[in-house]
């Protein structure tokens, strides 16, 4: 679990994050959303130390973070995975020789068997086969279960995830929410995501935190949404007519007012909806 | 301001070097890569340029001693000295500023911007240590390496030029290196260096490791970075002639 209580954080004159508290739950997808801009990666880089708050307390189960030591956050950062938007993979690097890196630097096994737990998570984010390739020569979805595998080689307590999907087709943003999704049950992590991609809230919003210009705006799970009457909230998720149709249709379904024998038709043009 | 801004920076970047490898045998292993790229790397640039320097520095140096009471054997002693103390260390680093310069402001900048240093924080390393003490290392070790070779190849261009043109002959030439020899000449030309080694490493580390921005700030940090380092050699180049060739003599 990790909690943060009254975080502040400023460059220069610029409020970027101002007095946002959360609990992100453990073996959950926690999500934090916004416009962009709204302080969704500095809130991030927060959590895992890249930027050192102005004000505020972060907690990784019961232990403050910020009260750490480098020695002690070094320990910690062990325990912490993540998935970079552009997935942060070195260039210079074959896919095996990426995975393997956590493991070199912070481990004296054999090769062997370090070649054996890279083939696990290569097979576990279905990527087999591909250890001699270098990152340049993989598909941008690719890049990024490569970016998870490597995230997880040395079992972390703690994943984040910066904009999982962007760059990617809906299909392949599916298939890497999923992902994340099931080793996040699957390892009981404590699991953070930026995203402003509709899909994935309502695919994968298990605890929700909205930041609006810096602000907590609003906090619930994906199927809290639905309902939601936060207006900034639904002008986010919902920003097109499509959408807030779908909204609107799932509202009734939920309410038991929509009758699955109906035109679908009869339902999106008429003035039944809500 | 803005220097003291930068040089605070730069110190602060050199002191965060100094911690706990997390594993000595990455380390290692990093600072042989670095050794191999950076030594290696500029191996055919620097015997291009020596070769050279020494020919053009004979032909020249002839074309100038019109005297017939000027015996031959100074073309050797004066060819000798300016490659030991000036085009040795001075000339060969200022090209290796671009160089290593470049290659290591354009790589730490790609990694910076690319979020690569990033990842490696998150996962617990000293991207400082791990990143720019392997590349200062392995510059302190083979740029000196490579002025000594330039010495060599620069005194020995001198004498294929001077024999191939007929301007001294071989056994002249010879006996020109050896007369008045000051052996301090090559202590104080691996003294210039390392200065320079630590010069042209450690400026481009910090222009690229504090890059911000895209592909086109890589690209002017890094010619930032090479236009300080040359700057920065000739400016030390200046400072060391005055304080130690000043007491050597």
């Amino acid at each position: 679990m990790i909690e943060f209580n009254h975080i502040r954080k400023s460059f220069g004159e610029k409020v970027v994050l101002d007095d946002v508290s959360h609990i992100m739950e453990t073996g959950k997808c926690n999500l934090i959303i916004g416009q962009s801009g709204s302080g969704k990666t500095v809130m991030q880089k927060c959590l895992v130390g890249l930027f050192e708050p102005d004000e505020g307390e972060i907690i990784y189960d019961g232990v403050s973070f910020t009260d750490m030591g480098i020695e002690q956050r070094k320990e910690l950062r062990q325990q912490i995975g993540m998935l970079f938007q552009g997935s942060a993979l070195f260039d210079s690097m074959t896919v095996e020789q990426n995975i393997m890196f956590p493991i070199d630097m912070f481990t004296n096994k054999p090769f062997a068997e370090k070649l054996k737990r890279v083939n696990e998570v290569l097979e576990r984010v279905n990527l087999v086969g591909i250890n001699k390739k270098f990152p340049a020569e993989l598909s941008g979805g690719m890049k990024k279960r490569v970016g998870i595998a490597r995230a997880i080689v040395l079992n972390p307590k703690f994943l984040f995830c910066d904009e999982p999907n962007s760059g990617l087709d809906p299909q392949t943003s599916m298939v890497i929410d999923k992902l994340i999704l099931d080793i996040t049950r699957e390892f009981n992590m404590t699991t953070v995501i930026n995203t402003h991609d509709m899909n994935s809230v309502m695919e994968i919003g298990e605890n929700i935190l909205y930041l609006y210009k810096g602000k907590k705006e609003w906090t619930g799970n994906k199927k809290d949404i639905i309902f939601s009457k936060n207006e900034r909230l639904n002008g986010f998720i919902f920003a097109s007519e499509f959408l807030q149709d779908a909204k609107d249709m799932r509202m009734l379904e939920a309410k038991g007012k929509i009758d699955d024998n109906r035109d679908m038709d009869e339902l999106l043009n008429g003035d039944k909806l809500v | 301001m803005l220097f003291f801004n930068h040089f605070g920076r730069y110190l602060i970047m050199l002191k965060g070097m100094f911690t706990r490898p997390e594993n000595m045998r990455m380390y290692w292993k990093e600072l042989m890569h670095q050794c191999v790229e950076i030594g290696i790397g500029s191996l055919g640039i620097v015997i291009i340029i020596s070769i050279f320097m020494g020919a053009v520095s004979a032909v020249q140096t002839s074309y100038q001693l019109v005297s017939p009471l000027i015996p031959s054997t100074t073309i050797a002693q004066i060819v000798r000295d300016t490659v030991i103390l000036e085009f040795a260390p001075t000339v060969v680093c200022i090209v290796l500023a671009g160089v290593i310069g470049s290659k290591i402001a354009s790589e730490l900048g790609n990694m910076r911007v690319s979020e690569q240093i990033d990842a490696l924080e998150i996962m617990g390393i000293n991207t400082k240590s791990y990143l720019i003490m392997p590349k200062i290392i392995a510059c302190l070790i083979t740029i000196p390496l490579l002025v000594i070779l330039s010495m060599v190849l620069g005194i020995w261009g001198g004498r294929l030029a001077g024999t191939a043109t007929g301007i001294i002959s071989p056994d002249t030439y010879d006996m020109g290196l050896l007369m008045n020899f000051v052996p301090y000449n090559v202590f104080f030309a691996l003294i210039k260096a390392y200065t320079f080694a630590f010069i042209i490493s450690t400026i481009p580390s910090y222009y690229g490791y504090y890059v911000k921005g895209g592909a086109l700030e890589i690209g002017r940090s890094s010619t930032k970075s090479v236009v300080i380092s040359c700057i920065m050699i000739l400016f030390a180049d200046y400072v060391l002639a005055a304080l130690l060739l000043d007491k050597a003599g």
